[in-house]
C-alpha cells in the first residue's frame, strides 16, 4: 500500500497552489464584482434561507423517514407496501419534478377550491415556501426511509431477544435498545445525505423561493453578467459543504460508531 | 374545484396526436434518454481515465483530478449544469473562432450530454477507483507470473475482479443521471420535464401531466432496475451471497 496521505508542502503541490492563487487573482482583477457590496446583504439572507431550509428538511424527514423505515422492516403489508411504494416513487422520480407537481398541480388545486381560499392558511399555500419544504422533506425521507429500513433490519436479532428475555415488553425492547441501535446505524450515512440535501436546495428557486441562488439568478439579469455570479455561487456551496462534512466529523467523533 | 377534477381526468389531452400532448412528452423522453445514455457514456470514459490516473498516474496528475472530483461533488449539479452550459458553448465558440470559423449553436442535447457527463465523470471516477482496488495484488501478480501480458491482465483478472464492486456504484449512478438530465430543464434543453412543464401551462392540466411525466421516469428507474439486477447476478456470479 503506498501513502495515500501526502503532505502538503511537497514542491507540486506548491507549484499546483501558486497556479490556483493565481487563477484568483486573474479572476479577481480581470473579472466585474462592482455589484458584490450592492448585493452583500442579501446574499447573507439567502444563505441564511438555504441553510434553514436545509436544517428544517432534513430534520423534518429524518423524523418521518423513522416510521418509514420501521414500517418496511417491521410493518404488516398494509402498512410496508405503502412505504415501499412511497420511497421507490420518491427515489425513482426528479426532485424537480416532484416540486413542480405540488407547486402547480397542487397549488393550482387550492387556487379553485373557494373553502381554501378564504381559511387562513392561504396566504400561505398562494407562496412557494411551503411546496418547497414539502417537496425537500419527501426527498430526504424518501432516500433516508431506505437507509432506516436496512438500519432496522441490521440491528442483531440476539440483542432484541436479551432484551425480551430480560423481561422488557416488546414496547420497551424498541424505546431501549432498536430504536437507538438503529440509528446509530444510520448514522453515518446522515454526513452524505445531508451533503446531497444541501445539493438540492437551489431547485426551489425555480418556484420562486429566494435563497442563495435565487439571489444569484437576480444578480444574473441585473448586471448581465454571466461568470461571476456563478462562480461566487459555486464558491458559496463549496463552502457550505466544506462546513457540513466538518461539523459532521466533529460529530461523528463525539458518537462513537465501531463495530456496528 | 369541479374544473380541476375535470382537468385531472380530462386523458384525451395525453393524446398522441397534436390536440393531445402524450407524443410531445414521449419526444422529451426520448431526448431525457438520449442526454442521459450520452452522458453516461461520456462520463464512463472520464471516470475509467481518471480511475487510472488517480492509481498509476503520477502525483500532479493526482492531485488535479483530487481537485476535480472535489469540487464537482461539492457544488449543487444545478449550478454546475449553468456553468458548464455557458462556459462550455462560449469556449467552444471562441476556439471556432480563433480557427476561423463561425460561430456554431450548439444543440442543447449536444451541452447536455456534455453537462451531464462532466458531473457523472467526477462520480464514477470515485466507484471505478474503488473497485480497481477491490482487486488483490496476488491475483494480478499471479497473472504475471503465469505469463500473461498485461492487457490478458486485464480482461481476464482485473476487469471480472473489480465487476461485482463497481456494479452497484455505477447503477447507482445511471439511476443519479436518468434524474439528474431534469435539470437541463433550467437551462432550456426540451427534455421530459421542460415539456411537461410546457404542456401544463398551456393546458392547465398541471397535475395530469406532471403524473404522466413522473410515471415515464418511475418506469424507466424500474426497468433499469430489472436490468441491473441481472447483471449484478451476472457479475457476481460464483460469490457466495453476503446476507
Amino acid at each position: 500500500m503506498s501513502p495515500e496521505q501526502r503532505r502538503w508542502n511537497e514542491p507540486h503541490r506548491l507549484v499546483l497552489m501558486a497556479i490556483a492563487v493565481a487563477i484568483v487573482l486573474f479572476a479577481a482583477y480581470n473579472m466585474r464584482w462592482d455589484w458584490l457590496p450592492r448585493y452583500s446583504g442579501k446574499l447573507v439572507s439567502g444563505v441564511g434561507t438555504t441553510l434553514w431550509l436545509l436544517l428544517l428538511t432534513s430534520v423534518l424527514g429524518f423524523l418521518i423517514a423513522l416510521p418509514l423505515g420501521l414500517a418496511q422492516a417491521a410493518g404488516p403489508v398494509w402498512l410496508a407496501a405503502p412505504a415501499r411504494a412511497f420511497c421507490t416513487v420518491i427515489r425513482g422520480t426528479p426532485l424537480l419534478l416532484q416540486l413542480w407537481l405540488l407547486y402547480y398541480g397542487l397549488g393550482s388545486l387550492f387556487a379553485y377550491w373557494p373553502e381554501v381560499r378564504q381559511s387562513w392558511a392561504w396566504p400561505y399555500l398562494r407562496s412557494a415556501w411551503p411546496y418547497g419544504v414539502l417537496a425537500l422533506t419527501m426527498s430526504f425521507a424518501g432516500y433516508e426511509g431506505e437507509v432506516i429500513r436496512g438500519a432496522f433490519a441490521g440491528v442483531p436479532r440476539g440483542e432484541l431477544e436479551a432484551g425480551r428475555a430480560y423481561g422488557m415488553s416488546r414496547f420497551t425492547v424498541f424505546r431501549r435498545i432498536w430504536l437507538p441501535r438503529a440509528i446509530h446505524r444510520a448514522l453515518p450515512t446522515l454526513a452524505g445525505e445531508t451533503v446531497l440535501q444541501l445539493k438540492a436546495t437551489p431547485l426551489v428557486a425555480t418556484i420562486t423561493v429566494v435563497d442563495v441562488y435565487a439571489i444569484i439568478s437576480r444578480v444574473r439579469q441585473d448586471t448581465y453578467l454571466t461568470y461571476e455570479p456563478l462562480l461566487l455561487l459555486a464558491l458559496i456551496y463549496m463552502l457550505l459543504t466544506g462546513v457540513l462534512v466538518l461539523a459532521f466529523r466533529w460529530l461523528e467523533a463525539r458518537v462513537p460508531v465501531k463495530g456496528s | 374545484m369541479i374544473d380541476w377534477i375535470a382537468g385531472l381526468a380530462a386523458w384525451e389531452l395525453l393524446a398522441l396526436e397534436p390536440p393531445g400532448w402524450g407524443g410531445v412528452l414521449l419526444r422529451g423522453l426520448a431526448v431525457s434518454l438520449q442526454v442521459a445514455v450520452g452522458g453516461y457514456l461520456l462520463g464512463f470514459l472520464i471516470g475509467v481515465g481518471g480511475a487510472t490516473g488517480k492509481l498509476y498516474g503520477g502525483p500532479i496528475l493526482r492531485d488535479i483530478l483530487d481537485v476535480y472530483t472535489t469540487l464537482v461533488r461539492a457544488v449543487p449539479e444545478l449550478v454546475l449544469i449553468l456553468l458548464l452550459y455557458y462556459a462550455g458553448t462560449d469556449a467552444l465558440n471562441q476556439i471556432m473562432i480563433l480557427l476561423g470559423a463561425e460561430r456554431v449553436d450548439i444543440s442543447g442535447l449536444a451541452a447536455g450530454i456534455f453537462v451531464i457527463g462532466v458531473v457523472q465523470g467526477a462520480y464514477q471516477t470515485e466507484v471505478l477507483r474503488g473497485a480497481f482496488k477491490a482487486v488483490p495484488h496476488g491475483e494480478t501478480e499471479a497473472a504475471r507470473a503465469y505469463g500473461m501480458s498485461p492487457l490478458q491482465v486485464l480482461r481476464r483478472i482485473t476487469l471480472p475482479g473489480m465487476l461485482p464492486h463497481a456494479v452497484p456504484g455505477l447503477s447507482n449512478l445511471w439511476l443519479i443521471a436518468t434524474k439528474d438530465t431534469a435539470l437541463l430543464a433550467v437551462v432550456g434543453v426540451a427534455e421530459l420535464t421542460l415539456v411537461t412543464r410546457q404542456a401544463g401551462g398551456t393546458t392547465k392540466s398541471y397535475f395530469l401531466f406532471f403524473c404522466a411525466a413522473g410515471l415515464l421516469y418511475l418506469m424507466v428507474t424500474l426497468l433499469s432496475n430489472v436490468v441491473i439486477r441481472l447483471i449484478e447476478r451476472h457479475a457476481r456470479r460464483g460469490i457466495p451471497a453476503v446476507r
